[in-house]
């Protein structure tokens, strides 16, 4: 008796351990971000006003409202499921801006509702981030060099343009999302939604300059599914 | 005590006219063709205003230390017609004065607003915005596309708000951080305010113009030695006011040339 419920009991915490720890965890859904078109030329920055950014970009920065890789490929779009995953709690590590040569590190940056969002300013030049949130509420912080970063928090879903109000060059993207299912697409426009639940599903792809695509996905047991999205690119 | 304060407003007076009469700070070197006019009302202004100044503070410390010690019941001695003459007397002075420097200074003044420039001048379009100035040139068809300010977009680098798309003259519109021209050229400048006020101060070029939103405003002038020289918004227009500046690279038609075409590539 003792030995049998000593097997069950082995089980029992062999069975947690697995369903806890590297078990297949569902599906998962992948693809590639592409355009179609011409987009725009992306222009120079001159940075001449401000000397000590200007001297981190021997060849100046471009900016980056339509970044592209090679094969058509489309960056900087998050892509995130919209419909059919539960709200998530916010992830315990903070999401980062980093501010640095004058630029926003990285250009898009996606972030759960309510997860940290810890702002950095690694110039010699004083900063004020200001995001142009309309849902959330609109902030500006200036951030003189050498302080301390500082955390803030968006409590609702949005995507917002960033700006600085000192250098008006500066720009990025915070994406503002219900659940941890994103990705932002890569260097050759590719993405990956891991560890997915069957279930079904609505993705949407968003571009800060083409706007958003979305797409249905039935995800069943462990399978893989490609879905890929293609903007309409724009020369002016 | 009395005494002390005649004493005191000499010595404060004479100190202040020191460094003024002994040029210590003096104006980086002119490079412009009208320059000469304002430094030459500029100094006649100081001088002027600089006799006045040291004539009123010593004349003021000469009354308290003569008439400090008077007594209450002593006789005290009235400007003529009393204190109605004492002040039309001041005020003919002052206003013949203010009036003088107005009439000699309308020469300098009128050589860069009251003239109108070249027909051959150079016209480059300067939008001053907080914090930056951003600069326009017509390209080769020698002419500025509208303006669209609903599309501008600082994302984009589209500064100030043309429409390629649909407006033909803005095409070849070439849009710079740093103002470049010839020397010896005239140049239209021709201003506007995207958002405050700024100013365009270029002290190398003598001309200090005040950008007023809503108004399009224009100076002419022409430079006549190659370097670069800072152009500064001296107008508090914002937290970034500090940081707001560009530079006015003056160059040889050569490269005068050649760097439009560099910036036309760039677009």
């Amino acid at each position: 008796m003792r030995t049998k419920l000593g097997y069950a009991a082995a089980l029992a915490v062999l069975g947690a351990t697995t369903i806890a720890f590297g078990g297949p965890s569902g599906g998962s859904i992948s693809g590639k971000v592409t355009y179609e078109g011409t987009p725009a030329r992306q222009k120079p920055i001159d940075m001449s006003k401000e000397p000590a950014c200007a001297k981190e970009h021997p060849t100046p920065i471009t900016t980056e409202t339509v970044v592209t890789g090679p094969g058509n490929a489309l960056l900087n779009v998050v892509v995130y499921i919209s419909a059919g995953a539960p709200d998530d709690p916010p992830p315990a590590q903070p999401a980062t801006v980093d501010q640095k040569g004058c630029q926003y590190l990285p250009h898009v940056i996606p972030m759960v509702v309510n997860q940290e969002l810890k702002v950095v300013n690694d110039d010699p030049t004083s900063h004020n981030i200001h995001p142009l949130a309309k849902i959330n509420n609109e902030w500006n912080k200036s951030q003189p060099p050498r302080t301390p970063p500082f955390i803030e928090k968006f409590a609702k879903p949005e995507f917002i343009p960033v700006k600085c109000n000192i250098h008006p060059w500066m720009h990025s993207s915070f994406a503002v999302l219900k659940n941890s299912h994103y990705a932002v697409s890569s260097g050759d426009g590719g993405f990956s939604l891991p560890n997915l639940p069957p279930g079904k599903y609505t993705i949407t792809a968003w571009h800060e300059s083409y706007g958003d695509q979305t797409q249905d996905v039935t995800i069943s047991g462990n399978e893989t599914k490609t879905v890929n999205f293609v903007f309409k690119a724009k020369p002016y | 005590m009395a005494k002390l304060l005649a004493l005191t407003i000499i010595v404060i007076a004479i100190a202040s006219a020191v460094p003024v009469v002994m040029h210590t700070w003096v104006a980086p070197a002119d490079v412009s063709t009208h320059g000469r006019l304002i430094d030459e009302q500029m100094s006649e202004t100081m001088i002027e205003a600089g006799v006045s100044f040291l004539a009123a503070q010593i004349i003021l410390a000469i009354f308290i230390w003569k008439f400090s010690s008077l007594r209450s019941d002593g006789k005290m001695r009235t400007f003529p017609g009393g204190a109605k003459g004492l002040v039309i007397a001041a005020i003919v002075l002052v206003g013949a004065e203010v009036l003088a420097l107005g009439v000699f200074g309308v020469k300098a003044w009128a050589t860069v607003y009251f003239t109108p420039p070249s027909a051959d001048a150079i016209p480059v379009q300067c939008q001053a915005g907080q914090f930056a100035f951003y600069f326009r040139y017509p390209g080769p068809d020698g002419k500025f596309g509208p303006l669209h300010p609903e599309m501008i977009n600082e994302a984009n680098q589209n500064l100030f708000g043309l429409d390629p798309e649909h407006d033909p003259d803005s095409r070849d519109d070439i849009v710079t951080a740093e103002m470049a021209i010839p020397v010896n050229k005239e140049i239209h400048l021709l201003m506007h305010a995207k958002d405050v006020s700024h100013s365009f101060y270029v002290p190398a070029l003598r001309i200090h113009q005040d950008f007023v939103p809503g108004l399009d405003l224009s100076l002419h002038f022409t430079a006549t030695k190659i370097g670069k020289y800072e152009i500064v918004c001296s107008q508090l227009c914002g937290l970034g006011h500090y940081s707001m500046r560009a530079y006015l690279n003056v160059m040889s038609r050569e490269d005068f040339d050649d760097w439009l075409k560099k910036q036309a590539a760039l677009q």
